[in-house]
């Protein structure tokens, strides 16, 4: 269910904690969307939306530096991965925490 | 004036801020109606209207169509169901090569619906009418029950003269005409949906609604006949693409890079999950023209206001297994769905 | 559009097709787990392009598919008494559920309205105070939080007139289920990208060592879907099963904490019905202590109109006496074909399993390719 769109943080409106709303771009139109979950988000930052909602901030560093790492793979590499394979991050320990504490 | 009573029968008193069920009973009242503002609104003296219009001796070859209009909200950034009943209509004629000469109008009324708000949509469809060059010479008006209408509903019916020479049709199609947009998809439905829904979006996004008779006549001036025009209303570009497969056994193919798309319906489409392909226009429509005449058609069409921004969005091809193809971003040919009534918004 | 057009590339989605050819030396199955991938898959022909070295099963993430049919149909009888209105995500409202879908229901006279955001239904709520709005709650742990905070503006505002049917799923016990079966075909998972923007993907390392499964958190877009393919393929050729993020600019490891305390306060795990695979253990979310009284089940049962419901509140009983083998075919099982109920009881209009009730389910797909290319054999 999976349908979340990058989108431009214009302004705030509302600093709220559970109302907390701003106003962001997506193309040509702007809309205001709920932000209780990335309240540290500045604005000109990219947040994600999903229904409504702000998920998470867009980490445009990681973006840029996969596009980049795609962008100058060699004609003949044999592996994508090389130059930098920083952008994958290494499996993480161990550990079965979920979301919700079962 | 002393003020009514709730005795049978009600009075008569006529406040004159909501339409009733009374204004449509006949009599006085409804006589009122019609007389002091119905037909003063739409530019309509009295001692034109009979029960039926005379059209004259024409001598001319005559093209007629009908269409009903509802629409939710009854005013919508771009337009409202005035505007939409006469440009829809006069669309309709044109697209079949003929220009509007004579309208009707058909008025159904919820009771209680404000007469500014009947008085605007008049307005709006006495402009209209006025831009294409079109009288409406006869109507009829119905006042009907809370509930058994949204609001307002209208009914146009266009009489139009034929140009000398007019598209053949879907039937008449080859492999290698040009499909043409004669404007940006989708611009209607997203502009209603997006204020049916309350949606917020800033700015709000408008509707296309417009004539295209202007950019029709332009064609015809050159000359150049397409095979086929179809303006791209409900189901949008995929429902025109879809019958002109079906009609003429052959497929159609668009390239998605090619489709012209506003930034507004871009980024609402993504958020909602749309396809703009889907999504209708009410000022735009879909040309197959011959390749040698797809670059003065696309003058002729850039030429005019309403299809200044005419682009080349695909051709007609030999059918395969399916009636129309998209090449996606990543250059591959997709089959296009046919569209399952009115696009909903997705979020998976 | 920043951050889309860019991972739409068909410049580097064709040099990103060039490699996964030129690493993989078998055909590998892959399974993409969210419907939001399946549909960008099929949208952008990726599979397509792949199909000769890549095999894509499609997973059941579509929670449009997966929420059981009982609860859409419990929600068709709902919306039909006047002081109610059922709002929902606009693809929920075609789908049927056993008796009938909520277009329909509206059609018969209910009261349905689609929004794009739960908060949307609180804002109707609070605008109509003699409405009873329900929101029918469903998706995965990218959904949850929009209606988690649904409720707490609700609770905030006071309103006594919103509520929410929770059918709310989470992704990773399916892919337990489907990947404990031993003969699942499924080398590597595409784990769901957004589900992990929440949740985080710490929970998928003892996934991906327990079944032995690469698991790739993946994006969306066709350059994001080609990198997810070309990692897992690597993993696959080199002998690994770890996770990997190829997600970086939306996932973090731990998810989104914000995100994560708002489902951890409305919501507590349950176990769950998924329409074609049958209960998932802790395969969904319910709602918990005092949020409880937000509960559609709840108040439209014991409190509001209890004569006028029909009474399958709290236990939704399960009856389904039929062949449908969607179990089968989201694991790669069964081809849609060989389903004893495929084209004679179960099609599009009315769907037994998963994969027949959205576009994207592959028996929907097998269907339409079939049925009007019948000498045709779909890849």
């Amino acid at each position: 269910m999976c349908l979340a769109v990058p989108g431009k943080l214009i302004r705030w409106i509302d600093r709220d904690p559970v109302a907390g709303m701003a106003e962001i771009e997506f193309g040509g139109v702007r809309r205001p969307c709920h932000m209780a979950c990335v309240p540290e988000a500045r604005e000109g930052d990219y947040v994600i939306v999903h229904a409504g909602i702000a998920l998470t901030l867009l980490d445009q560093r990681q973006a840029d530096r996969l596009l980049a790492d795609l962008e100058s793979i060699p004609e003949n590499s044999t592996s994508p991965f090389a130059p930098s394979s920083a952008a994958i991050q290494p499996p993480p320990p161990g550990g079965t925490r979920n979301a919700l504490s079962e | 004036m002393t003020e009514p009573t709730l005795s049978c029968p009600s009075p008569a008193r006529d406040d004159g801020e909501r339409i009733t069920l009374a204004h449509g009973e006949g009599g006085r009242r409804m006589r009122r109606l019609l007389q002091e503002r119905i037909l003063p609104t739409l530019g309509i003296t009295v001692g034109d209207s009979a029960d039926a219009a005379s059209l004259g001796n024409v001598g001319q070859s005559l093209a007629m169509t009908t269409d009903g209009y509802v629409v939710s909200p009854l005013f919508f950034p771009g337009g409202d169901i005035g505007k939409l009943a006469v440009f829809g209509t006069a669309n309709d004629l044109a697209v079949s090569g003929a220009a509007v000469r004579w309208l009707s109008l058909g008025l159904i009324i919820e009771e209680g619906l404000a007469w500014s708000l009947l008085e605007a949509v008049l307005k709006s469809i006495a402009e209209a009418a006025r831009l294409v060059g079109a009288p409406i010479v006869t109507g009829d008006t119905k006042v009907v029950p809370r509930g058994a209408a949204d609001q307002l509903f209208l009914t146009t019916t266009g009489v139009g003269e034929l140009f000398p020479v007019v598209p053949p049709g879907p039937t008449a199609l080859r492999p290698g005409d040009v499909l043409i947009a004669s404007g940006p998809i989708g611009c209607h439905g997203v502009a209603v949906m997006a204020a049916r829904e309350r949606m917020g979006f800033l700015p709000p996004p408008t509707s296309d609604c417009a004539s295209l008779l202007p950019a029709v006549a332009a064609m015809f001036a050159k000359p150049i006949v397409p095979r086929a025009i179809r303006d791209a209303t409900r189901g949008g570009t995929a429902a025109v693409l879809h019958e002109w497969a079906e009609l003429s056994g052959l497929a159609m193919r668009v390239d998605e890079s090619q489709l012209p798309i506003t930034p507004e319906v871009a980024g609402v489409c993504e958020l909602l999950g749309l396809d703009p392909l889907h999504v209708a226009g009410e000022g735009m429509m879909l040309l197959a023209v011959s390749p040698e005449q797809a670059d003065a058609a696309l003058e002729a069409l850039r030429g005019t206001e309403v299809a200044r921004f005419a682009q080349p969005i695909g051709e007609v091809i030999p059918r395969r297994l399916s009636p129309v193809l998209v090449r996606r971003g990543l250059g591959r040919e997709l089959p296009l769905d046919e569209p399952l009534g009115a696009p909903l918004p997705r979020i998976c | 559009m920043r951050f889309l057009n860019e991972f739409r590339d068909p410049g580097l989605a064709t040099r990103l097709i060039r490699d996964i050819r030129r690493m993989a030396t078998r055909r590998w199955t892959l399974m993409e787990v969210c419907g939001g991938q399946t549909h960008s898959l099929l949208r952008h022909g990726v599979d397509a392009e792949l199909n000769d070295v890549i095999e894509m099963i499609h997973g059941p993430g579509c929670p449009v598919c997966v929420t059981r049919s009982d609860a859409i149909d419990w929600l068709a009888q709902l919306c039909q008494l006047p002081p109610v209105l059922v709002t929902s995500f606009g693809d929920m409202l075609r789908v049927p559920g056993d008796r009938d879908c909520l277009l329909n229901a509206r059609a018969a006279g209910g009261q349905v309205r689609a929004v794009y955001s739960p908060l949307d239904a609180v804002r109707i709520a609070q605008e109509t105070p003699d409405l009873q709005v329900v929101f029918f709650a469903v998706g995965f742990e990218t959904t949850a939080p929009a209606t988690a905070l649904a409720a707490l503006q609700a609770e905030r505002l006071g309103l006594e007139n919103f509520s929410l049917l929770v059918e709310h799923v989470r992704v990773l016990p399916a892919m337990e289920m489907l990947a404990a079966a031993t003969d699942c075909r499924v080398d590597g998972f595409l784990a769901a990208g957004h589900v992990c923007t929440v949740t985080g993907f710490e929970a998928y390392a003892d996934f991906a060592s327990r079944f032995r499964r690469p698991t790739v958190v993946t994006g969306f877009e066709p350059v994001d879907l080609l990198w997810g393919i070309l990692h897992c393929v690597r993993q696959l050729e080199a002998g690994q099963s770890e996770v990997v993020n190829a997600y970086t600019r939306a996932v973090q490891i731990t998810g989104n904490r914000a995100a994560r305390d708002l489902l951890d306060r409305v919501y507590e795990v349950v176990d769950k019905e998924w329409r074609g695979l049958g209960t998932v253990p802790g395969g969904g979310l319910g709602l918990r202590e005092p949020y409880r009284r937000f509960c559609a089940r709840r108040r439209f049962t014991q409190t509001l109109l209890p004569s006028a419901v029909p009474p399958v509140a709290t236990e939704l009983p399960i009856h389904r006496p039929n062949r449908c083998r969607a179990g089968d075919v989201l694991v790669g099982r069964l081809k849609p074909t060989a389903c004893p109920e495929f084209a004679t009881a179960c099609r599009p209009e009315s769907p037994l399993g998963a994969p027949m009730v959205s576009d994207e389910g592959a028996c929907a797909a097998y269907f339409r390719y079939s049925s009007s290319h019948a000498t045709h054999e779909p890849g």
